[in-house]
């Protein structure tokens, strides 16, 4: 039973003007005639709180309930990833990028990849455009998952988690199937895909395909009219359009305040030009809207995966990585017996393939908003810098918007709906 | 690269300070004074459209092109043959080193125009150690945290800044990690060795 309230498309503005603080964006301080009062009470949360989603800090000034003044720290879960990649050949820099956003492993890697292959100007055969297109999708539908059960659970609706995390692990096995690991799978090689798709997977898809939107169904039956859930959620965490776009906020962050925005449509890249689905807007701005962008687009996503299903099973027998030997491996059965071959598989893992010269910038719809990479090479082995442009990062600088006139409760679910990983903002 | 120069016409001819334009890898880049980069971005914003501020980058170009670093040419894009032509000269690397750059520091700008027909520029300024750059968070506020990761990782200062202050590091970490000259591996093990 597909339960869909009637979508109200209100096009007053969520609210007059800019609510980002002045002067610091980020940063909400308490106005000092409540200071004056001398019941505000400053409270630390975190870095270890169950409900902060990893390691954040939020120091936080409380006038009873309300919450008056909020400054993130963040920081706590730096691992240098950045500055390990310079040491590390772009062949093995690979396996960096999905541990930053170690729930959308697909999708970080994949823009690690693409950024490379724009350097090298490296020309992608169609199955593994299609097959990355499709991986990045069930990880769409990964990522959505994990948020929707923490979300849902910091908010008391415990059974959630365990639905979510049901249907989770049906997508790790689909991952284990196809390289052979649940998380971090490290499947995209630069120039394709590390091994072509192994027999059973498309059956397997697709039965998860078949059952995947009867199970966000009961997501919805459980969460979409739910007294409690729409109290909690609606006219909470509000965030317009112009101040979204100001504080840079992307993805379902972004498509919740009411702006049409999503690159896989706006800017297509691997197979999203080809593919039909379509765009959840929702102009409340609120974290209702925000979690009904995360449900629909689980939806599209499924559809997005079906579609790529279908032209995956016409390609039987077809490339999945490129046969440039500068960059690529060659086939491990040709190591035997092709000197040729022995002595690119020596120089590649070793020395590393050689980057022309210059930086590349590239943007994909990550299941959290813009994810960009910006490389920059010397034209030797190494990257000279890689810098990822984490949304979860940008994601956290809309919490002082978003927290104005808010409760201490409501604290919870905003933070929750902007949906931050702290793996990608610390990195 | 550093053989720019300004451009007499073009979208990017009236934007203030600008020293050069670069259209390389399918991507443009508009280099222009640091001193100028505020109205540079009010331009870009307020007349050109590009609303949406993606990410700022900062790099430090130490050493670049020092002690046998080697270029390799690709494939021209406008060849869509399969593979590399090995028996091109200088394919094997080792026989070019990489263009010079004008100053140690590179701070990149990537904007997005967030609008029905979306265009990406790089904005591009270039900084010695002992210059600073002035802060871009009054033209897109997204900037704050970025800046302040951009002064906590390569130590490039901000000017005018409202909240300068270390971002991923601990409020004491002395030095800027993300620099060439920071050592690595190098952070002091306490009740280690002779201690």
């Amino acid at each position: 039973m597909a339960v869909t309230p009637t979508r109200t498309r209100s096009r007053a503005p969520i609210y007059e003007g800019s609510r980002i603080p002045k002067p610091i964006p980020t940063v909400l301080t308490t106005p000092p005639d409540v200071l004056a009062t001398g019941d505000v009470m400053t409270v630390n949360f975190g870095p270890n709180h169950p409900s902060t989603h990893g390691v954040l800090r939020l120091i936080v000034d409380l006038y009873g309930e309300d919450v008056t003044g909020l400054a993130a720290v963040i920081g706590y879960l730096h691992t240098g990833f950045e500055k390990n990649m310079e040491q590390k050949t772009w062949w093995k820099c690979v396996t960096y990028p999905e541990r930053i956003d170690y729930v959308s492993f697909q999708n970080n890697e994949y823009v690690f990849v693409a950024a490379v292959e724009k350097l090298l100007d490296l020309k992608i055969p169609p199955k593994a455009i299609w097959m990355r297109t499709l991986m990045c999708e069930l990880n769409r539908i990964h990522s959505h998952l994990v948020w929707l059960g923490t979300s849902a659970l910091e908010l008391g609706a415990i059974s959630m988690f365990w639905y979510a995390f049901r249907e989770r692990d049906l997508i790790l096995d689909l991952f284990e199937l196809v390289t052979g690991y649940r998380m971090h799978t490290r499947y995209f090689q630069i120039g394709g895909l590390a091994e072509d798709i192994p027999r059973g997977f498309y059956p397997e898809c697709r039965s998860f395909c078949e059952w995947m939107p009867k199970a966000i169904d009961d997501y919805e039956t459980l969460l979409t009219r739910n007294k409690i859930w729409l109290e909690r959620t609606q006219g909470i965490g509000l965030l317009s359009a112009d101040d979204a776009i100001a504080l840079g906020q992307s993805g379902p962050v972004l498509r919740a305040s009411g702006v049409d925005w999503d690159i896989r449509k706006n800017e297509p890249y691997l197979a999203y030009g080809h593919v039909d689905f379509r765009v959840p807007v929702f102009p409340e701005g609120d974290v209702y809207a925000r979690y009904r962008v995360h449900m629909e687009e689980m939806r599209e996503s499924v559809r997005i995966v079906e579609q790529c299903l279908a032209r995956l099973e016409e390609m039987e027998g077809e490339p999945w990585i490129s046969d440039d030997r500068k960059v690529v491996l060659p086939p491990r059965e040709e190591l035997h017996t092709s000197m040729e071959s022995l002595i690119h598989h020596f120089k590649i893992v070793t020395e590393g393939f050689r980057v022309p010269e210059g930086e590349a910038y590239v943007t994909i719809e990550s299941p959290r908003g813009e994810l960009g990479c910006y490389v920059c090479s010397d034209g030797g082995p190494k990257p000279w810098r890689v810098k990822f442009r984490a949304p979860s990062f940008v994601a956290l600088e809309a919490t002082a918007t978003c927290m104005r006139d808010a409760l201490i409760a409501d604290m919870i679910a905003i933070v929750g709906s902007l949906d931050s990983v702290m793996g990608e903002v610390d990195r | 690269m550093t053989e720019t120069e300004a451009p007499d016409e073009g979208p990017f001819a009236a934007v203030p300070g600008v020293t050069g334009v670069v259209e390389a890898h399918h991507e443009t880049t508009i280099v222009v004074e640091p001193g100028l980069l505020v109205d540079a971005s009010l331009h870009l914003r307020d007349e050109l459209g590009f609303n949406f501020l993606s990410d700022i980058t900062a790099v430090d170009y130490l050493g670049w092109g020092e002690a046998g670093v080697s270029g390799y040419l690709g494939t021209p894009s406008s060849s869509y043959l399969p593979g590399r032509d090995l028996n091109a000269p200088m394919t094997q690397g080792y026989q070019a080193l990489p263009q010079p750059k004008p100053k140690r520091f590179a701070m990149n700008y990537h904007l997005l125009k967030l609008a029905r027909f979306p265009e990406r520029i790089r904005l591009q300024t270039w900084v010695d150690e002992d210059e600073a750059v002035p802060s871009v968070i009054e033209v897109w506020p997204t900037a704050d945290w970025h800046e302040r990761e951009a002064w906590d990782m390569l130590g490039v200062r901000i000017e005018g800044h409202p909240n300068l202050r270390r971002i991923l590091m601990e409020d004491d970490w002395e030095g800027h990690p993300l620099r060439k000259d920071y050592p690595i591996g190098g952070e002091p093990v306490r009740f280690s060795g002779e201690e």
